[in-house]
């Protein structure tokens, strides 16, 4: 799948955003921001909020009929799309209530937490879900991917929850106990998954032919020049720098911010490495789903020649 | 009714025509333009609604040459309608033709991304999805002889290898083609039911496999020499 950079700024950053808010969410509900002044809770709340509006903003940029956007709301009941987008334009006003209630406390405001714990989590599902429920895409069809979605945004979330806090110095050692252990979660998932795509499965060329006793060979694809399934479906990476580019993105995502992390958690390291932590899992983040996109493989691929996706 | 096609893969000779007339008239129709990119160029791309691919089926001497035309199957299962956020894409209730709302469509791609058979192409000016649309602006025109209330495509084949139909009548030509000569669907696996059924190659008769009785033998001779 040709890898859009709107589309990866959108769940990558949208993910943080969401993934924070929940953070803050549930600090409200387990009381680990009691010690939070109401200025510094809104802070973290405006900056989640700030990531998932850049994130949907970026995402309406790969649209070619942006004029046509408002009707996506419109297909609710079998669209993971319009759920999506429903649920994040639903979003914004309970955010925006939660942060009323946070600074002006409100006696609503565990519920109005949770709400939004909820509406960011669904969100995020919903994301996920159109990539997941793509029956052609063999890469994407698998609960796998909703749950990577969803650990990407609690760890990116979680860590840039640790190093606004650090900013504030109220930190908690316990907190960046947990995020280490959702890390390295994270990264067994993640491993589970590539080994599990490596497996030969799904549909072959013999069965999109109909020719299942038989070898098939494509003699022309009958187009002289690129055509726009050619250009969406079949974005074609070296196997090796594929693989070399896995390797980077399980050091750079999981690795050295779980390094940083344990070291100012040893006591060692100053809180703002916090902040490095998280811009570097933001890179590997990014480059995550441009594997997720590049390692994608259409079956629309078998026509044009391909034995297997 | 369950309007579709049924392609001849042992007749298709992989002209072309049919995608050339597809695209002479659905430019003008319902959903036009089909827009190009460099046209006249080195290298023209454009938005087409049915594509030809052409395979080599077995190994070499045992091998064939298969065309295979690829349009919109109009599935029964059809996720390109369920995934559309727009209600842009979507399937008639009374013939099953599954169509796009130029109006409606956003650009999205995830109906694209949905299909499994190609059908879909973003118009790179308009910026909407284009898809086939089973000739619906002349299959139902009584301006047109009733002969021709055909898809294009049909229409031009010069061998004959597609067939409009209505797969839902026993009787119809499709339905009796699909039966007798083992019709089968692409990608069955992937459950989108599609309604456009490929009948396979014959098989050719294998000459040296006929046994021949001693009786039989002696008619053929004494044919031979009688013929010369």
């Amino acid at each position: 799948m040709h890898p859009a950079f709107s589309v990866l700024i959108f769940t990558v950053t949208s993910g943080a955003g969401y993934g924070l808010l929940a953070w803050l969410g549930a600090g409200q509900l387990l009381g680990y921001t009691q010690t939070y002044m109401e200025g510094q809770q809104v802070i973290l709340g405006v900056i989640a909020m700030v990531l998932v509006s850049i994130g949907l903003v970026s995402s309406t940029l790969h649209l070619a009929s942006p004029k046509n956007a408002w009707r996506s709301f419109s297909r609710f009941r079998t669209s993971w799309l319009s759920r999506e987008a429903v649920f994040a334009i639903i979003l914004y006003p309970v955010a925006a209530l939660y942060g009323a209630a946070i600074f002006w406390q409100w006696s609503s405001i565990d519920i109005l937490a949770g709400l939004s714990i909820i509406l960011a989590l669904i969100t995020l599902f919903t994301t996920s879900m159109i990539y997941a429920s793509l029956k052609t895409i063999r890469q994407w069809n698998t609960p796998m991917v909703p749950a990577l979605f969803m650990a990407y945004a609690l760890i990116s979330g979680g860590l840039l929850f640790l190093a606004v806090s650090g900013f504030f110095g109220s930190l908690k050692p316990q907190l960046l106990a947990v995020v280490m252990g959702l890390i390295v979660i994270t990264l067994a998932l993640k491993l589970v998954y590539f080994f599990w795509q490596g497996k030969p499965q799904g549909a072959t060329i013999q069965t999109a032919t109909g020719f299942s006793q038989a070898s098939v060979r494509l003699l022309d694809a009958g187009h002289s020049a690129p055509t726009f399934l050619n250009r969406e479906f079949g974005y074609q990476v070296a196997a090796d720098l594929l693989l070399r580019l896995r390797i980077v993105m399980t050091l750079v995502t999981f690795i050295l911010p779980l390094g940083l992390v344990y070291w100012v958690f040893d006591g060692a390291g100053r809180v703002e490495l916090l902040a490095l932590a998280w811009s570097i899992m933001m890179a590997g983040l990014l480059l995550e789903r441009w594997l997720f996109f590049a390692e994608a493989r259409h079956v629309v691929r078998l026509y044009q020649g391909e034995q297997r996706t | 009714m369950k309007l579709g096609l049924v392609v001849d893969l042992d007749t298709c000779v992989g002209c072309h025509a049919c995608a050339t007339a597809c695209k002479q008239w659905n430019t003008s129709g319902t959903i036009g333009p089909l827009s190009d990119e460099r046209p006249y160029g080195k290298d023209p791309s454009g938005s087409w609604l049915n594509r030809i691919h052409s395979y080599e089926v077995g190994d070499s001497p045992h091998s064939k040459t298969v065309n295979i035309p690829m349009s919109c199957m109009h599935c029964e299962t059809a996720d390109c309608v369920t995934v559309c956020p727009t209600g842009a894409s979507y399937k008639r209730e009374e013939d099953g033709i599954v169509l796009i709302d130029q109006d409606k469509c956003m650009g999205c791609n995830l109906c694209s991304w949905a299909c499994p058979y190609g059908a879909r192409e973003l118009d790179p000016d308009s910026g909407t999805m284009k898809k086939c649309t089973l000739c619906v602006d002349r299959i139902y025109d009584e301006q047109l002889p009733e002969s021709e209330r055909q898809p294009a495509c049909v229409l031009t084949c010069p061998t004959s290898s597609r067939v409009f139909g209505d797969f839902d009548d026993p009787d119809s030509e499709v339905s009796k083609l699909t039966r007798e000569r083992a019709g089968q669907q692409l990608m069955p696996e992937l459950g989108y039911n599609p309604v456009n059924t490929y009948l396979p190659p014959r098989i050719p008769k294998q000459q040296d496999s006929i046994v021949v009785s001693p009786m039989q033998g002696v008619k053929q001779l004494v044919n031979r020499i009688i013929n010369r």
